[in-house]
């Protein structure tokens, strides 16, 4: 997040051992007092990032599937959200934002497992450290929340909870501390301010890839039931990108300018993406659809994330420009080219927009072209290439890693339900509850 | 007595209820439905997959009538529901032996 990079910033210049010393977190910021200010954003920040799982992504996934799976798709999202919670309880800030001696490159976790010894005076930057663990536990929910798209309607609901756990202690726990919490790419000059590559990157590639394995649903591509609520997916789509507010400004961990800022790009990375895919839709479909529109606005959240605190308005216009585009694209280039049911696009969205919106900060974060500014010594196209190997590294470890978990998930209690099943709805199927009296 | 069942595009309802209460019809029931006919179904399009939607969703009214009104029943509701498209519906009248009103036993033509 902002405070490691920026320090990373300002010390980079300064060879010397002291300085490398200072850039392992948290000792990083020890120099900065407790800030009653900072700490009411993020814990407002933390709730605004909790309601974008509860309920924000499950209503917005809900209303996109057959009526009689809604109940499941909100009964994934509210499950994987306990779940990960007792995980990051557990072992999960240990292995991203412990000490891990070593291994620190690679993995933290040799201290802080059950959060043992951050009591209430222990201090992250400003802020409480006990409060950066539940800021960043909302993050680790809804990151699996997010993979749920890839497999509605046909898996298991056994599959899923095992999927989850698994995937955030391998998958997602390691990549966020290579990243966040002092590892080898945050060491490389990795930019990614709230996500794009630790959020969207692993859980789009993942998405795809689950998807893959699992097989498309009955009647994939040609006889599948529409969306049963449009509505439902509104109001869900408007709840993230309220929470989102959260998720971006509160990753600058600070109630400060940088926050203001990756607030208002944020927004403007939404609203223009929005009105992009909208306006494609009219063009070629002529129709502008609200499914359209809300899912042009997730596009532009997810690729805003990685560059939030990096970039200037101008540069969020034609990120939210270039994620419109884009994603609107490879949603169809996903199911129609490579055949893959992700079914509600998780990797077309989330995956390629925050990719797309890592490799632009590398750009949009120059001070040429109103960004904030790169670290010194850094050119716009030695940053893109630093930009790349996060990309890239981080999307074949999700991908392998994430194989691996898929077989043994798939070994132990089986993916897929029955065709029966399957036809007759999960809602019923898996949890003897039907949203609809049909 | 006749039993006329129509079934009409979901819009023109409350035309349908004027035109009958101006001729004299007291009751009516009106279900949701969905089917298809020469209209066939539609085409949807979310996120550039199009979904074929094979039933259209439409309203059916039964209107249980006297012999002498059936005929200015089926005009009225013809006349209200007629929109000159095709999907506008259908009108279905058949023959109804008995009718009875639960609250009194009345029967037939004294329980419209």
């Amino acid at each position: 997040m902002k405070k490691r990079l920026s320090n990373h910033q300002v010390f980079v210049g300064v060879a010397t051992t002291f300085a490398l010393a200072l850039l392992s977190y948290p000792a990083a910021a020890a120099d900065v007092a407790f800030s009653g200010a900072d700490t009411a954003w993020i814990l407002t920040s933390t709730a605004l990032v909790l309601f974008m799982t509860l309920p924000g992504l499950a209503l917005f996934y809900g209303g996109l599937v057959r009526a009689n799976n809604v109940l499941s798709v909100l009964m994934h999202c509210f499950a994987i959200a306990c779940l990960a919670s007792i995980l990051w309880l557990i072992g999960g800030y240990a292995l991203a934002f412990g000490d891990g001696g070593g291994a620190q490159a690679w993995i933290g976790g040799a201290e802080k497992w059950f959060l043992l010894g951050i009591g209430p005076d222990v201090l992250s930057g400003s802020i409480p450290e006990i409060l950066f663990v539940m800021f960043q536990m909302t993050f680790a929910i809804i990151t699996p929340a997010l993979i749920v798209g890839a497999y509605v309607e046909r898996i298991k609901f056994s599959a899923v909870m095992l999927f989850s756990g698994l995937w955030l202690i391998l998958v997602y726990a390691p990549v966020c501390h290579w990243v966040w919490g002092g590892g080898w790419l945050s060491d490389l000059g990795v930019m990614d301010f709230a996500g794009g590559i630790v959020v969207h990157v692993t859980a789009g590639s993942s998405a795809l890839l689950l998807a893959k394995v699992l097989g498309g649903r009955r009647g994939f591509p040609k006889d599948l039931r529409p969306p049963h609520n449009p509505g439902m997916t509104m109001i869900g789509a408007a709840m993230l990108w309220v929470g989102w507010f959260g998720f971006n400004a509160g990753s600058a961990l600070a109630a400060d300018g940088s926050a203001s800022m990756a607030m208002l790009v944020t927004h403007i990375s939404a609203a223009t993406a929005s009105i992009t895919w909208a306006f494609l839709e009219w063009r070629r479909f002529g129709k502008s659809s609200l499914v359209g529109i809300v899912t042009g606005m997730v596009a532009g959240l997810a690729t805003i994330t990685p560059a939030s605190g990096f970039v200037g308005p101008l540069g969020a216009l034609f990120i939210g420009f270039a994620a419109g585009v884009l994603c609107h694209f490879c949603v169809e280039w996903v199911k129609q080219k490579i055949h893959i049911d992700d079914s509600l696009d998780v990797f077309a969205v989330h995956g390629v927009g925050g990719a797309l919106g890592t490799l632009l900060t590398a750009f949009f974060a120059a001070a040429s072209l109103g960004g904030m500014g790169l670290a010194e010594g850094t050119s716009m196209g030695s940053q893109f290439v630093t930009q790349l190997i996060g990309v890239v590294a981080v999307l074949v470890w999700s991908v392998v890693i994430s194989f691996v978990i898929i077989k043994v998930v798939s070994a132990i209690v089986g993916l897929r339900v029955e065709d029966e099943e399957e036809i007759e709805g999960l809602d019923l199927i898996a949890h003897g509850e039907r949203g609809y009296d049909l | 007595m006749k039993m006329i069942v129509a079934v009409i595009k979901p819009h023109r309802l409350d035309q349908v209820r004027d035109a009958l209460t101006a001729i004299g019809v007291h009751g009516l029931t009106v279900s949701e439905v969905r089917g298809y006919g020469r209209q066939g179904g539609h085409t949807e399009i979310y996120r550039g997959a199009e979904y074929q939607v094979n039933f259209v969703p439409k309203l059916k009214l039964e209107v249980a009538v006297s012999n002498d009104l059936s005929e200015r029943v089926v005009e009225a509701i013809r006349d209200a529901a007629n929109n000159d498209q095709i999907g506008d519906g259908k009108i279905f009248v058949a023959d109804l032996e008995q009718i009875m009103r639960i609250r009194t036993g009345e029967t037939n033509d004294e329980a419209l």
